[in-house]
């Protein structure tokens, strides 16, 4: 018999229940919370009179309506100061393990605090009403993203109603060049399988690229999982994993920890394991990838130019890539290192920790921000990961070289709060949805890695990094 | 929840692929802490020429006369005919809640996200797979018939065309079972409680860390 994937084991390990056709009931071990997709599952609890099953599994705190300046002067927008306090006032009701209200020095992206205290672990399921909850798959968890029902099912009573994903392995093998990150992996992967290529899968990301990317990375790379149409994304556990989550808040300690760490351990798809699709990259071939168009997958490396709809023999495709250019206002043709950019957003759950703050701030040292570009807005994704940031001076890179600096939160990435594009305003984000309208109403998205975003700000457009800014032509 | 048997109603085309949960429902709707009322502003951007906000009279906004249902053929349409990819992107239920709200009961497309996909028939909404073909061929009797109405079938299964020509489809007998019930699933779940609690103590004897926390 062919051997276990993580994914198995993982799935296995939850099982409450399985019904005759495959439909089981999945223990939920963590429950993230924000203000957005969780009032309607307590306004549910209330009106059925029901208690939270486990309280201790819930870590919340709001952040997509949270405005990231001027935090004497509170929560303006009505609208988004009632979600909050309703979110306070939900948590107080039914309890949390954790929860950082609006202002707390932790408080941020949900998907940036979780694994930053150590409640997010290897072999956990992880759930929450958001869609980049596929990001903790970066630890060797289960997670995945629901819908506001499930946060009601899940609060009463632990567990989903769930049926096994098919399994797919996206393998990269060999070396990354000097300034590709996990973005640029995870945009080039999209762009190959496209954003339903992993529908119905979950992904298991290996190889020895991957193994060779920071934990940071892989989140980054685990987070996107769901751009390309898979629920959740997964990486094994490794010794980076146990040494990222040593000593952090939540995390094991003492005879825990060794008996935690030699669990994780057998926490990997094993040698013969079938999977029901595998997909290869070469690491090496892997360029600094940007979007063109409205979705993820409208990517290509940025030597590329704009593609031409008339070439595309697919009319459903031809009709997407003209829909796609009228709206970014783009032609066919146009080099992608040309076009100029009106704003830049270096932060949300992608790309918003410590290691991403760097590679930004490594192009912005010593540099200025382009008289064209009208705002370069860099966000971190935790009150954690901006004291980080402030402490290595980060902030004051940034602030020289005409960025702002501001308190953390989802920001910009989908513009619930005050921070947004005009219309048809163009922005290099790296955010990970350009979707019309994503960052406002009429808004034009680019999505880059942290580097390049910072590269574009500089330079006032799209640059191949490896030239413009690579660590040689570094002063 | 309400209870699922057949629906014979109008169909509506919505002649694009990869519809994304942000042009079904935009975010700045999200900021409701209600589930319902979302109806009017189902697919907002497409739908009116002015920026929608949340709480608006949406009876005297301008509206972009070309979008499907903007035209009066398909007012009070029952059934949304869609392209590949159907509810991709973020997974808000606020889309199933905005669909099923106008009045929507039935999806038909080639696929669908995976997420939405299950939304929907938590909101007593039934998503139906069919080929590509078969919706292809849908799509231009939808277009070529002027009140071009189908026939679903719960029980037995089946969408039925007007000249009679019926499809099958496929739904886990779970589902199914939910919704021609009308079932509340968290009900169902705690029938099992003593199952997740037995459960529950095995795992936090294996993985006492994740329950460490409540020492
Ligand atoms: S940063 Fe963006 S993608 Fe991430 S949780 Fe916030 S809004 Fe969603």
């Amino acid at each position: 018999m062919a051997g276990k994937t993580l994914y198995d084991k993982l799935w296995e390990s939850h099982v409450v229940r399985e019904e005759s056709d495959g439909t089981c009931l999945l223990y939920i071990d963590r429950h993230l919370m924000h203000e957005v997709t969780s009032a309607q599952a307590f306004e549910g609890m209330r009106l059925a009179s029901r208690r939270a099953w486990r309280a201790t599994s819930i870590v919340a705190n709001p952040d997509h309506n949270t405005p990231t300046d001027h935090w004497d002067e509170g929560i303006k927008d009505p609208v988004s100061r009632l979600q909050v306090e309703t979110l306070d006032a939900n948590i107080k009701d039914f309890g949390a393990l954790v929860y950082f209200p609006f202002k707390h020095a932790n408080q941020g992206i949900i998907h940036v605090i979780g694994p930053e205290n150590g409640t997010t672990l290897p072999g956990m399921t992880v759930v929450c009403g958001d869609s980049h909850t596929s990001t903790h798959g970066a630890f060797g968890a289960l997670a995945h993203g629901i819908g506001t029902s499930e946060v009601e099912h899940v609060l009463a009573t632990q567990t989903l109603v769930a049926k096994r994903s098919k399994r797919m392995l996206v393998r990269v093998e060999g070396q990354l060049g000097q300034e590709i990150t996990a973005k640029d992996v995870a945009l080039a992967i999209i762009g190959k399988i496209g954003t339903a290529g992993g529908t119905g899968y979950a992904i298991e990301f290996g190889g020895s690229a991957i193994r060779g990317l920071s934990l940071e990375g892989r989140m980054t790379l685990c987070n996107m999982a769901i751009e390309a149409g898979a629920r959740a994304g997964l990486v094994a556990p490794d010794e980076k994993t146990a040494e990222y989550l040593r000593g952090r808040l939540y995390a094991p300690k003492g005879a825990d920890w060794d008996k935690a760490v030699a669990y994780w351990n057998t926490l990997k798809s094993d040698h013969d394991a079938e999977f029901d699709a595998v997909v290869e990259f070469d690491a090496a071939r892997i360029e600094p990838q940007v979007t063109w168009g409205t979705s993820p997958e409208q990517v290509l490396p940025i030597g590329a130019r704009v593609p031409d709809p008339a070439k595309e023999a697919d009319p459903q495709k031809r009709s997407g890539i003209e829909r796609a250019l009228q709206y970014m206002g783009l032609a066919a043709g146009t080099p992608l290192s040309g076009i100029k950019v009106d704003k830049v957003f270096i932060g949300s759950c992608t790309n918003s920790r410590i290691e991403d703050l760097r590679a930004a701030a490594a192009v912005a040292r010593g540099r200025k921000k382009a008289a064209g570009v009208k705002l370069a807005l860099v966000v971190p994704g935790s009150g954690i990961v901006k004291r980080q940031a402030e402490a290595e001076g980060l902030d004051k890179i940034f602030i020289a070289a005409g960025f702002e600096w501001r308190e953390p939160g989802c920001s910009m990435c989908l513009a619930m709060n005050a921070d947004r594009l005009e219309p048809g305003e163009r922005c290099a984000s790296t955010s990970n949805r350009n979707f019309e309208g994503r960052q406002g109403a009429g808004g034009r998205t680019h999505l880059v890695s942290p580097a390049m975003a910072a590269a574009a700000a500089v330079a006032g457009h799209f640059v191949d990094i490896r030239n413009s800014f690579g660590q040689e032509s570094q002063a | 929840m309400k209870a699922f048997t057949q629906v014979k109603g109008l169909v509506c085309p919505l002649d694009r692929a990869n519809v994304d949960t942000d042009a079904i429902i935009p975010k700045q709707f999200l900021k409701s802490i209600k589930r319902s009322g979302f109806g009017p502003y189902l697919f907002d951007e497409l739908r009116y020429a002015d920026p929608g906000e949340p709480g608006m009279d949406c009876t005297s906004r301008p509206l972009r006369k070309d979008f499907v249902l903007n035209q009066a053929r398909y007012k009070g349409a029952q059934i949304l005919l869609a392209r590949d990819n159907f509810g991709c992107g973020s997974s808000r239920e606020h889309a199933p809640w905005a669909i099923e709200d106008y009045g929507f009961t039935v999806i038909i497309a080639p696929s669908f996200a995976d997420i939405f996909f299950g939304n929907c028939y938590k909101n007593g909404i039934l998503p139906i797979v069919l080929p590509s073909a078969a919706v292809a061929e849908l799509f231009a009797e939808c277009a070529a018939n002027e009140g071009y109405r189908l026939d679903v079938d719960l029980e037995s299964q089946k969408v039925i065309t007007p000249s009679g020509k019926s499809f099958g489809f496929d739904v886990t007998p779970h589902r199914k079972h939910c919704l021609l019930n009308g079932l509340d699933e968290i009900g169902l779940t705690l029938q099992h409680a003593g199952e997740i609690k037995a459960f529950e103590a095995r795992h936090r004897a294996a993985q006492p860390w994740l329950f460490a926390e409540e020492a």
